[in-house]
């Protein structure tokens, strides 16, 4: 039996144990007329090397393309010692850290996480994770109104800029709050924040976000904005890339005072594209907010020796203790997550981290030469980017991207099917990071070229 | 020997054996930063440190293997925490959803790169459907308390599109997890608590008398968070739908019934699954978890997307262009898709066959545990009841005759190398231990937990002091909890700013 240790002998001796004669009987508290034992849908049990050929197959059958999407998830060297160490049993299999005394490694894995992210964000404290990105970012959102109850507004200010499917999320986690999100247009020629639109807000709000780099891969110009939002009294939550943060300012020190609340994706420390998750949203902020954080935080204390040793804490915020008057229902963090993403910090170092930053921003501008001399292609922003960059094409953006998979690249984001009323028809999202070689960038453009080429009859 | 222990980086933090004049990654591109950064825009370049430790690979390797060591986990000490499911996860389901294919895959790679994973999720999501008796399933939510959202959200859009807007009370029993009433005050919903009688059932009457065209739903666990079965279930469902009201079910115990009966036949239009605990995938420290939801025809329409749809042959991503009334996305993309595969990989290897035996063993261990507790002398909070596949003792007597509490008897059991169960939840049992074996445990493991809960007992009898003070033998002693809040050390740098 697959997993079920006990002996015919043993079962019987507990069952005599129990006093009852079958593991039937142990069931008689459920009403019969409810019972159902058909589970006929779901296939027989299979043996482990028939699930491994079965599972070998469909993920052969799923390929290994060469990758140049980003838009919030995004290809990196992952060093193998990572998974390695993540994936032993005495991290991978153990739970929330309930018990201290026999979890200091996950509590130390956390605390290294906390200051790691404090550190990177430039802001006082961080918590001990969140989900992802996207539903970081409605969680930043409650925070900034729960920091400002006394405040009449109930308004954010959430740019265009920021990717649509983070706003899709924030929007599902904040509908029953009364909360107003109010998008915020972008500059059509920089495909940054429309200063000017931003400007002529003259209803109060709680906060703006600033996405930095923005869904476009553009710098968002961080120092004005947030101070232009410090002066409406309003707060600042600033939505960053981590790997970014290496070489662009941190949060904490953007404009005279810094953001109040910095949150984001570590998906890019360390964590496998994995179709999406499981990834690790990051939360960070000021001192003066930190029990306004939600989620699990850890501390380090003392033992009843003086030892220093590490806890659970500030868990008079959660729900397990406040029930309906907690500051979110989150009860995990993604501790796995956590742990990957302190191994790759630690692993990478400072240096590490921006040689990889350098990278992306190098071979990001390669590519973008070599696109610049691709008939019919053009950049609607500029190339003053990071890592990614919008192109508008001369051809069908969803053919084009149909066509280069056939070619095994998945060439980018469709981004024109969230901007269709913003004139970016055929816009395609890129991204290029420190994992790819020259020849990979030299064969997508030319993979590009011809697929436009074939697509449009040789018009370009 | 202390000293020598002191230079050693194992009992150091990571941030205190770094070196900042030390180059010695191979891990990152060979490139001149400084000439890359005059490319981006100068006054947006970092100017504030970048403090990261800067530590050569096998000091990190070392670092990080020894501080794992400091853990309790199900691959090396039996797990009994009560309500968390801490079974043996199969090494097969993460070797396997580390298969280059799926960790590579990018989320928004074209659908004719994906049909491998989407066969897997849209599988999952009918044995899933299969299991409960739900008529729909959305594997969208990245744990249990973002399925009890997505849930209680989906309670919310149904009485919304019925223009039904004075329902404005969700009902919790006292006994239910924090997350329920957090998630129905997100959700905009008035928490009404409901009480349990001394059998450890919901009580009628007092349910009667909160219920009305105020009543938007019931979140509820069966079996509940005492260890029992709620047996009026039936009675529940028809006395909440009467007046117009939603059944959510609390899918934390699932395990318990796999097999035995359905959520869908008790009543219930709506449940979160916990996949990390029924279906086996990692408990990783605390998360990722994954928390799908199912529910009945009347919800079908407000469900969370993306799924995963079948058309001619070919998968592909249902979303609000076909589920308009879709309460609509918790996650970037596809939730904790790696975590799914865990979980689909689960299935396989368990089978039908096998999926009906985690119920049995799971109970039989736990009524076994019972059963040798209650010989042994302790008391069992619900004796007249069947246990489910956990079930609670509370040491409220050993509190009063020996002053040692449950925290006590919870951190000598570490020295024994047990780790403890869940203690002090549900709050209603006084000095409780909610206790959940596993069906994946073997007997000769259940016996020694006994032997050293017998063993406790005696000094607690002989010299309460023992367990006052424990534990003796783990990398720290107990650790003071009211330190770490009043005096906040969250961030080395912060902490030992010089």
């Amino acid at each position: 039996m697959p997993y079920i240790p006990h002996t015919s002998q043993e079962i019987a001796e507990m069952l005599s144990v129990i006093g009852v004669d079958s593991i039937e009987q142990l069931f008689n508290e459920i009403p019969p007329e409810l019972r159902s034992d058909g589970l006929d849908k779901i296939p027989s049990s299979r043996s482990e090397m028939q699930v491994q050929r079965l599972l070998t197959e469909k993920s052969m059958q799923d390929g290994t393309p060469l990758c140049f999407a980003g838009g919030g998830a995004y290809e990196h060297h992952i060093p193998a010692a990572i998974w390695e160490i993540a994936t032993r049993g005495e991290f991978y299999s153990a739970y929330t850290p309930y018990q201290a005394e026999a979890s200091q490694g996950t509590l130390q894995v956390i605390y290294e996480f906390q200051t790691m992210i404090a550190s990177l964000t430039g802001m006082d404290v961080s918590n001990a994770s969140l989900y992802d990105g996207a539903s970081g970012l409605g969680e930043a959102v409650l925070m900034s109104v729960r920091a400002n109850r006394k405040a009449k507004s109930k308004r954010i200010l959430m740019p265009a800029t920021v990717s649509s499917v983070y706003r899709q999320v924030v929007e599902t986690i904040v509908k029953h709050q009364d909360i107003t999100l109010d998008i915020i247009d972008f500059d059509r020629t920089n495909g940054t924040i429309d200063i000017c639109k931003l400007k002529q807000q003259s209803e109060p709000f709680v906060a703006l976000v600033i996405p930095q780099p923005n869904y476009f891969g553009c710098m968002e110009d961080v120092h004005s904005l947030t101070d232009w939002a410090h002066e409406q009294g309003a707060m600042v939550i600033g939505l960053v890339n981590p790997v970014a943060l290496a070489l662009l300012e941190a949060p904490g020190n953007w404009g005279t005072q810094g953001v109040d609340i910095a949150v984001g994706e570590a998906q890019p420390l360390g964590i496998p594209l994995s179709s999406g998750g499981p990834y690790i949203g990051f939360m960070a902020c000021k001192q003066k907010l930190v029990r306004q954080l939600p989620g699990r935080i850890v501390g380090r204390t003392v033992d009843l020796e003086g030892k220093s040793g590490f806890s659970l804490t500030l868990q008079a915020r959660e729900q397990h203790i406040r029930r309906s008057k907690a500051t979110s229902n989150i009860c995990t963090n993604q501790g796995l997550m956590a742990t990957t993403t302190t191994l790759y910090l630690a692993f990478m170092g400072r240096d590490g981290l921006q040689k990889v930053a350098a990278s992306c921003v190098q071979n990001t501008q390669a590519l973008i030469e070599l696109l610049k001399t691709s008939p019919g292609i053009s950049f609607p922003f500029g190339t003053s980017v990071f890592h990614e960059f919008v192109i508008t094409l001369p051809a069908d953006v969803e053919q084009v991207i149909e066509a280069m998979a056939e070619e095994d690249i998945v060439a980018g984001i469709n981004i024109f099917q969230y901007y269709a009323q913003d004139g970016l028809e055929n816009a395609l999202l890129i991204c290029v990071t420190e994992t790819k070689s020259t020849e990979d960038m030299a064969f997508f453009a030319d993979t590009l070229n011809k697929v436009i080429n074939d697509l449009t009859g040789g018009a370009q | 020997m202390t000293q020598l222990n002191e230079a050693v980086i194992e009992d150091k933090l990571i941030f205190e054996a770094s070196d900042f004049t030390r180059k010695s990654s191979s891990l990152a591109p060979d490139i001149d930063v400084d000439t890359v950064a005059k490319s981006l825009p100068e006054h947006l370049l970092r100017k504030s440190d970048l403090q990261l430790p800067q530590v050569g690979e096998l000091q990190v390797v070392r670092h990080y293997t020894s501080l794992s060591q400091k853990n309790f986990s199900i691959d090396t000490h039996f797990y009994p925490l009560g309500s968390c499911t801490m079974k043996y996860n199969p090494r097969a389901c993460n070797t396997l959803a580390q298969l280059p294919g799926f960790a590579g895959r990018h989320p928004m790679a074209h659908s004719s790169m994906s049909q491998g994973i989407m066969s897997c999720l849209y599988d999952l999501q009918n044995m899933l459907m299969e299991a409960t008796g739900m008529k729909q399933v959305s594997l969208t939510p990245m744990a249990g308390a973002q399925g009890e959202f997505a849930g209680v959200a989906m309670i919310r859009a149904y009485h919304d599109h019925n223009k039904d807007d004075a329902r404005t009370e969700i009902i919790v029993p006292d006994a239910a997890h924090g997350t329920n009433p957090a998630t129905a005050v997100m959700c905009g919903y008035k928490v009404k608590e409901l009480s349990t009688n001394d059998q450890g059932d919901v009580d009628i009457e007092a349910l009667k008398a909160m219920i009305g065209p105020q009543t938007a739903g019931i979140m509820l666990t069966n079996p509940s968070t005492l260890g029992v079965f709620e047996r009026k279930i039936k009675q529940i469902a028809d006395m909440i739908h009467e007046v117009g009201g939603l059944l959510y079910y609390d899918g934390a115990n699932l395990n318990a019934i796999l097999g035995k009966v359905k959520p869908g036949d008790m009543g219930f239009d709506v449940i979160h699954m916990n996949l990390h605990k029924t279906f086996s995938t990692p408990h990783g420290g605390g998360g990722p978890g994954a928390g799908p939801v199912g529910v009945s025809g009347r919800l079908q329409p407000f469900l969370p997307v993306p799924m995963v749809a079948l058309k001619d042959g070919q998968y592909y991503w249902l979303t609000e262009d076909e589920l308009s009334l879709s309460i609509g996305h918790l996650s970037a993309w596809m939730g904790n898709a790696g975590i799914l595969l865990r979980a689909y990989i689960y299935a396989l290897l368990l089978g039908r066959e096998g999926m009906q035996r985690v119920a049995e063993f799971a109970t039989l261990n736990a009524n076994y545990l019972l059963q040798r507790f209650a010989d042994a002398g302790f008391e069992i909070a619900f004796p007249e009841r069947r246990a489910s596949h956990e079930f609670i003792l509370t040491l409220r007597k050993e509190a009063k005759q020996y002053g040692t509490n449950a925290m006590d008897f919870a951190k000598r059991l570490l020295d024994y190398g047990f780790h403890a169960p869940t203690t002090y939840f549900p709050l209603l049992v006084p000095e409780c231990f909610l206790m959940e074996p596993t069906e994946t445990e073997a007997k000769t493991d259940l016996d020694g937990f006994v032997k050293a809960m017998e063993l406790i007992l005696e000094e607690a009898k002989e010299s309460p002091e023992v367990l006052k003070q424990a534990p003796y033998t783990l990398p720290v002693r107990r650790l003071d909890d009211v330190k770490a809040a009043r005096e906040l050390d969250l961030n080395y740098y912060q902490s030992h700013a010089e």
